[in-house]
């Protein structure tokens, strides 16, 4: 699949001015609140007529003001999950489900019934009425009811901001189930770094209404020019690791990583099991000798290959650790004081209590087929 | 016990009653939902104006209002010898007049109840199932209006219970014939402007009040059925 997008779009002050392509996967539009993120997929979904715009998911134009094809909503088949649910309140959570299935074409259907019910968990649910399900539970049945519109983009605009820490931690795992078996692209807007880190396969990063860097999710994350565009305290590397050993003497796990072996309070993955970790930077420190005697369990030596200074009281570096990138920020003083320049070489430190455990990506893999599609990936 | 029961007569009138209420609402409930959804959702620049014309036989005195028809829709007003000469219509001093004259009277009332649900409505549920392939004329079927069924119920209600009460514009078009346009309200008229004529209009005043209760009645229990249906606690 590809989604190839190019609008020009002014709305009062603000002036959307956007082109990219994305292709499987989950694409995160991240951005800061009003870049322009909702306005794009709204453009997507058919329910905002841009001034100037052309829009084709794989070849079939659905926008394109110079020819004037406008195609309506209801037939460009291009799946919505919004932020606030929108279940319809007088049918059932099965009349929901099932209500896009009677406007979608019988054959050729990719998602069907059971196996989205099995995959959101909402087997229980079913005969219920959407007034009183859970905020988690009404965004699952959401995502089953555009699913099972045989959608052939999934949209998601920001479909966890209404809900609280417990609910987003009961929810990210059906997501990512979604990316990795569904066999619908997802573009899924957000303005959170955790939930993109742990979701996003690529990512188009807007600023102002404008595309500030698109591309595969470590290339943007890792890029620290970027940082001051999204949110600084939240910025870090992601590490792809595979679970290998479990430590039950002292309840930690052991995971791999090109860069090396990573220790974190036990973990209930399996062993071979592919995790997605986030390295704050502000949790990472740099020594310019060896350490000893510390109580960091991770411990990463690697080259000085960029750095970001603005002045201001911080600074962030990027530290390459045998083709591992980890990014740390110190504060100018401290910086200083190491004498750090690009080339040079230094030893980073994690606490492995600072990798927060809901915030691990990759925990839920039900099905054997997702295990060979990630390996493969 | 036999001063409680009705006359012929009175039988008569009390169905015609209910025979013209019921066809009012009945006929006026399409137009009302239609125009409910203009003055909601239209954007032109006749909202106003048509909003006047809906609300006008609300403030006009209903003397007018018959009046108005009179010309109308009499057998040589414009509109009146157009419908009998084409369609066989015929609206002066007959039963569909007198339905007609309540169908006016009982329709700002209607349009009302109506235009409120619909403005109530979610328009971010009509848009979430026109991006689930339901065109505009579904969406409108499967989300729009049973959202607003008990607003559509109780602007009936109303309708139907104005339609039963409608005396001036309906006695203003159509006359008082016995049997043909002689509505309950009508016939209690009639037995107060007769000598003796009290009983009568006693007992035709409480198949009234019964009416209209149990009107008030069925509008309880079909709102409660509704909101369950929504789960509103």
């Amino acid at each position: 699949m590809t989604l190839a997008i190019d609008i020009r779009h002014t709305l009062g002050d603000f002036r959307l001015d956007a082109q990219f392509e994305t292709g499987g996967g989950l694409t995160a539009l991240l951005g800061r609140s009003g870049s322009g993120k909702s306005t794009i997929v709204n453009v997507i979904a058919g329910l905002i007529r841009p001034s100037h715009a052309h829009l084709a998911i794989d070849g079939t134009v659905l926008v394109d003001t110079a020819t004037g094809i406008f195609v309506p909503r209801h037939r460009r088949r291009v799946g919505y999950v919004f932020q606030e649910g929108r279940l319809f309140p007088h049918l059932s959570v099965r009349q929901n489900l099932l209500y896009g299935r009677w406007f979608a074409p019988r054959d050729g259907r990719r998602e069907d019934f059971g196996s989205v019910v099995e995959l959101l968990g909402i087997a229980a649910l079913l005969d219920r009425r959407p007034g009183r399900l859970s905020g988690g539970e009404k965004q699952r049945v959401a995502i089953g009811r555009a699913l099972l519109a045989d959608p052939r983009v999934l949209l998601m605009d920001e479909p966890l901001a209404s809900l609280d820490e417990a609910r987003k931690a009961e929810i990210l795992p059906y997501i990512e189930r979604l990316r990795d078996h569904a066999r619908v692209p997802i573009v899924y807007v957000s303005h959170s770094i955790a939930e993109v880190a742990r979701l996003a396969t690529s990512v188009v990063l807007l600023a102002d209404g404008r595309v500030a860097a698109a591309g595969p999710l470590a290339d943007i994350m890792h890029r620290l020019d970027l940082i001051p565009l999204t949110d600084r305290g939240e910025a870090g590397a992601v590490i792809e690791a595979v679970v290998e050993r479990h430590e039950p003497a002292f309840d930690l796990t052991e995971l791999r990583s090109r860069g090396g072996l990573w220790r974190l309070p036990a973990l209930r993955a399996p062993v071979g099991t592919r995790l997605r970790l986030r390295v704050r930077a502000r949790d990472v420190m740099l020594a310019t000798s060896p350490p000893s005697n510390v109580s960091a369990l991770n411990v990463f030596t690697g080259v000085v290959s960029d750095i970001a200074a603005d002045g201001g009281p911080v600074v962030d570096i990027k530290l390459d650790c045998s083709g591992e990138v980890l990014i740390a920020r110190l504060t100018r003083f401290s910086f200083d004081k190491l004498g750090l320049a690009r080339g040079h070489t230094a030893h980073a430190l994690v606490k492995s209590v600072a990798l927060d455990r809901r915030e691990l990506g990759g925990t839920v893999r039900m099905l054997p087929s997702a295990d060979a599609e990630a390996s493969e990936s | 016990m036999d001063w409680m029961t009705l006359s012929p007569e009175e039988w008569t009138a009390v169905r015609l009653s209910l025979r013209v209420a019921t066809v009012a609402t009945l006929v006026a409930l399409p137009f009302g939902v239609g125009v409910a959804y203009l003055l909601a959702r239209g954007r032109f620049w006749g909202v106003s104006v048509l909003n006047g014309l809906v609300l006008l036989p609300l403030i006009l005195p209903p003397v007018v209002t018959g009046y108005i028809l009179l010309i109308l829709f009499g057998r040589r007003g414009p509109i009146g010898a157009f419908l009998a000469d084409h369609l066989g219509i015929v609206f002066s001093f007959r039963w569909t007049g007198a339905a007609l004259a309540c169908g006016i009277m009982g329709f700002p009332l209607l349009v009302r109840a109506i235009r409120l649900s619909l403005e109530a409505v979610d328009s971010r549920l009509e848009e979430a199932a026109g991006t689930l392939g339901a065109s505009r004329t579904w969406v409108f079927a499967t989300v729009t209006l049973p959202l607003i069924a008990p607003g559509i119920l109780a602007g009936m209600i109303l309708c139907f219970a104005k339609a039963m009460g409608e005396f001036g514009a309906t006695i203003t078009f159509v006359s008082n014939i016995p049997g043909e346009t002689q509505t309950l309200p009508s016939a209690i008229y009639t037995f107060t402007q007769v000598p003796g004529g009290d009983a009568g209009a006693f007992r035709l005043t409480l198949v009234s009040v019964a009416i209209a209760m149990l009107a008030l009645l069925a509008s309880e229990v079909m709102a409660r059925y509704a909101n369950r249906r929504l789960d509103i606690e």
